[in-house]
């Protein structure tokens, strides 16, 4: 896939809802958004990681802002060229290529629609691989980047340009102005130079996105069809993850407070692992896995959950008593496994008293336990 | 003096009519093909179901429809009217415009007569843009003679409805046709909201032939009930508030069938199991109503945001045709044909029906035992029981064995006990389910709301108890008695990225038919 079709869209859209885990909002109207934009302006075209150049100046656009809201007050078509003219006013500098933030979620969609719209190209990579709720959950603050010069517009044309001092104050800073333009918004942050965008951007994870979204299609990566049954486990042999446990939603607890949907779901076991049971916990991404109170999965690890019959991703906002679903642990990019990713991203973080162990690990532990 | 109800189900398949008495038990139950004009079949079916209850048509006090009509209208795109679409979102929503993403066909049949306007509230009630009434009358004047029905979306109106109320007048005043305002018909979620008005808009034509139809039929018949149709809650709705909301039609005859099931057995907690001709199709009745999906529901390739039943469907029905030694089953089914084409009925096809004879768990009167090999009747009847187990399995709320209710007309293709289930209850006139849950009275209102409160407990009070009265307007005016009418649920969410003082309310009260 080199260009970017309105016939890939509902893929690549599938795939980031897989690895949203939970979280990073529906990618239904960003994906409406991206077919139209396409159709209107043409296909995008797609730049690996390694292609991008010093020249290059790659400017990762999404949306901030509560999914409840992004659903309803539709962003203006406008937001997005906005966004761009104000990246280019704040830093002098021209943007040459668009790149997801975030490829989990509603975000995977907006930068292939600024793309469409803007005539560039986007960037086949993003900042974390996965989706995050915080807007300092990215590589480019591992690798000790700030999120430079920001740009936060909304539909009535304000455009708030800022230069916060680090990626705690970036989001600091960013919540306040979101939730005064109405609880959404548009933003740039982390713009930076192709050089710098090669050494931090996790690559190949739009491609990556839009291979799971095939495979949960029914088509797997040699073009095999693939019967509703074999799709989950056909998608945990291709991207190396593990099938945690298969159960029914058992209990759930969710409240929303401060822009997050915390929670827990209690499973019990169905089919091979009856008579187990599971707890899923969540803070809008699903961030932690035990299995007879025995640790699974935990963050930066992705942990998904799919629907047991189809395989289509059910976000935590959805997850409901009574569900039949399969949960499945991705590995996380190894640049969330360092000592700085697991401080930024780990269990500790999010206020989970555990340690971070690998999810190969925790099965292979669980395998010998048998 | 002795008073009855008749429900009617209009399948695409069968048309079921029912008589229930005062204490809503059943005095007869008739299936009739349905016919390509639905109006004759009704009519056929509700005189064959008169004689067989024996009963004086004047004495029939209430009559309810249940009918595929809107859902068929939509997925074959016929008979729908031509929709304008006012959204008041402007200067934001642009990215998407109305009908984004809505199969082209459907598009070219309800028309393109799509405005984006000034107008909407964000999500703490502040007001995102004033309505430009100015741009509302030209948007009027090019649709008029265009459209014949108009649908108006605010963005955020749940919050706030007072613009679309305002534009839905000036609408009325200039055009003459009927108009339909998002936040009466759905929830949060703009596009699924808009979709489902507009499809709203499209049906109120549609449903208003069926219901003419309905009406005359009754009449000649000298019955002189008073009409209601069910909508895919389980409950009913009047004439008159049926012909504003034809969209809440969609659904009903799942939900029919579940609450069908529940009123004959008279269990409130179970599995449903409606075996047709060609799909099985199981429910979950929790505390006496369907349990509801929580999904995004498509109809006719549209993303709307309707609460259905949680149904899981399957390939196997009494027609279901059997092969390869009896291994496979179906999906395919020689439906409503079985009784020519089953070989108990001395066709040639092997059906599911022709196992369950030849097995002898089945039995219907005037047919032989079919001849099938005993190897292939133990085959295929472990088959139909394995699938049966298994799509049970994947509906129950939880591990323990769970009572099940079988109902439908291929009802007798089911063994008599099954894995997992503790009670295996076949009630009295199981094929006429769907019939039965049409004609039970409860009618419904129900409202989801944002309001900006205090956090106090006051404050809080306050709201609920308002999102409560309005559901129980809704209830009395779909038509329920207001003593009877109680608020059945309360649910408060709190709304994401705010500063905590807005709560989303969903209130439903339900009351008995007055």
């Amino acid at each position: 896939m080199r260009v970017i079709t309105e016939a890939d869209i509902d893929e690549i859209a599938l795939g980031a809802a897989v690895l949203g885990t939970g979280g990073g909002g529906d990618p239904h109207v960003g994906s409406l958004i991206a077919k139209r934009l396409i159709r209107l302006h043409g296909p995008v075209r797609m730049l690996g990681v390694d292609e991008l150049t010093d020249d290059d100046f790659v400017v990762p656009v999404g949306g901030i802002g509560a999914p409840s809201v992004s659903v309803e007050r539709i962003m203006a078509e406008s937001e997005l060229l906005a966004v761009l003219d104000g990246i280019e006013r704040g830093t002098g500098r021209k943007p040459t290529a668009v790149m997801p933030i975030e490829v989990g979620g509603g975000n995977s969609m907006i930068p292939i629609a600024a793309a469409a719209i803007a005539g560039l190209p986007v960037v086949d990579g993003d900042a974390m691989g996965r989706a995050f709720p915080e807007a300092q959950m990215v590589t480019y603050h591992l690798a000790g980047y700030g999120p430079g010069t920001t740009v936060l517009v909304d539909h009535h044309g304000n455009e708030v340009i800022s230069r916060p001092v680090d990626g705690a104050w970036s989001e600091r800073l960013a919540r306040a102005v979101t939730i005064e333009m109405g609880g959404g918004a548009t933003m740039v942050d982390y713009a930076y130079p192709g050089d710098v965008a090669r050494e931090c951007a996790i690559p190949e994870t739009l491609t990556l996105a839009k291979r799971i979204g095939g495979i949960l299609r029914g088509r797997d990566a040699l073009g095999r069809e693939l019967r509703d049954d074999e799709r989950i486990d056909a998608l945990c042999a291709d991207l190396g993850a593990i099938r945690l446990f298969d159960g029914k939603v058992r209990d759930l607890q969710r409240a929303v407070d401060g822009g997050f949907t915390r929670g827990a779901a209690e499973l019990d076991g169905v089919g091979a692992v009856r008579g187990s049971a599971f707890r899923l916990d969540f803070q809008n991404e699903m961030l932690l896995a035990r299995r007879d109170g025995e640790l699974a999965a935990v963050t930066p690890d992705l942990i998904a959950v799919l629907d047991l019959a189809t395989g289509m991703p059910i976000t935590t906002d959805a997850v409901r008593y009574g569900a039949r679903v399969a949960v499945i642990a991705i590995p996380c990019h190894e640049k969330w496994r360092t000592p700085e990713g697991l401080h930024t991203a780990g269990p500790q973080h999010f206020g989970y008293d555990v340690e971070w162990t690998p999810v190969e690990e925790l099965a292979a532990n669980k395998k010998e336990a048998l | 003096m002795a008073a009855y109800r008749i429900g009617i189900d209009v399948g695409g398949t069968n048309t079921d009519a029912v008589v229930l008495d005062e204490d809503l038990a059943v005095v007869a139950s008739v299936k009739r093909p349905t016919t390509a004009d639905t109006g004759d079949g009704v009519a056929d079916a509700i005189d064959a179901v008169i004689d067989a209850a024996g009963i004086d048509p004047t004495l029939v006090s209430h009559a309810m429809l249940g009918t595929t009509h809107c859902t068929n209208a939509i997925v074959e795109r016929r008979g729908l009217g031509r929709v304008g679409v006012l959204r008041l979102g402007a200067p934001a929503t642009t990215a998407v415009p109305p009908l984004e993403g809505w199969p082209d066909d459907l598009r070219r049949a309800i028309g393109e007569h799509v405005h984006v306007l000034s107008g909407g509230f964000e999500v703490d009630g502040r007001r995102l843009a004033e309505i430009d009434e100015d741009a509302v009358r030209a948007a009027c004047d090019s649709m008029r003679g265009r459209v014949d029905a108009v649908a108006v979306v605010g963005v955020f109106s749940p919050v706030d409805e007072s613009q679309e109320q305002r534009v839905a007048a000036i609408v009325e005043q200039e055009l003459d046709v009927p108009v339909s305002r998002s936040s009466r018909i759905g929830s949060l979620g703009l596009l699924e909201r808009e979709n489902a008005t507009v499809l709203n808009a499209a049906l109120m034509q549609t449903l208003k032939q069926m219901a003419t139809g309905f009406v005359a039929a009754l009449r000649a018949r000298g019955i002189p009930a008073t009409p209601y149709f069910g909508q895919n809650d389980g409950t009913l709705m009047q004439l008159e508030y049926a012909l504003e909301f034809p969209v809440l039609t969609i659904g009903c005859g799942p939900t029919n069938s579940i609450r069908g099931a529940a009123h004959l057995s008279g269990a409130s907690d179970a599995l449903v199991v409606d075996i047709g001709g060609t799909t099985t199709d199981v429910g979950v009745l929790v505390g006496g109503f369907p349990r509801q999906s929580a999904h995004a529901v498509e109809i006719g390739g549209i993303r709307t945001n309707f609460r259905m039943p949680d149904v899981l469907s399957v390939g196997l029905g009494g027609g279901t045709i059997v092969r390869d030694g009896g291994a496979a089953l179906g999906p395919d089914s020689v439906g409503y044909r079985l009784p020519q084409e089953g070989l108990a009925f001395g066709g040639g096809t092997l059906t599911a029906t022709d196992i369950a004879l030849s097995v002898g768990a089945a039995r219907i009167d005037g047919v032989a035992t079919p001849a099938v090999d005993g190897e292939v009747t133990q085959t295929a009847w472990q088959g139909i029981r394995s699938l049966l187990e298994d799509t049970i399995d994947r509906m129950k709320p939880s591990a323990a064995a769970v009572p099940v209710i079988l109902v439908g007309g291929g009802g007798i293709i089911a063994p008599d006990e099954l894995d997992g289930v503790s009670d295996l209850i076949r009630p009295d006139h199981f094929g006429a389910a769907n019939a039965v849950g049409a004609a039970l009275g409860d009618v419904a209102g129900q409202v989801e709301k944002i309001y900006r409160v205090e956090a106090t407990e006051s404050g809080r009070r306050a709201a609920r108890d308002d999102a409560a009265r309005d559901a129980v307007e809704r209830a009395r005016l779909a038509g329920a008695a207001p003593s009877t009418i109680e608020v059945v649920a309360i649910e408060e969410l709190p709304a994401a990225y705010s500063d905590g003082q807005q709560v989303l309310i969903r209130a439903r009260a339900v009351g008995r038919l007055s």
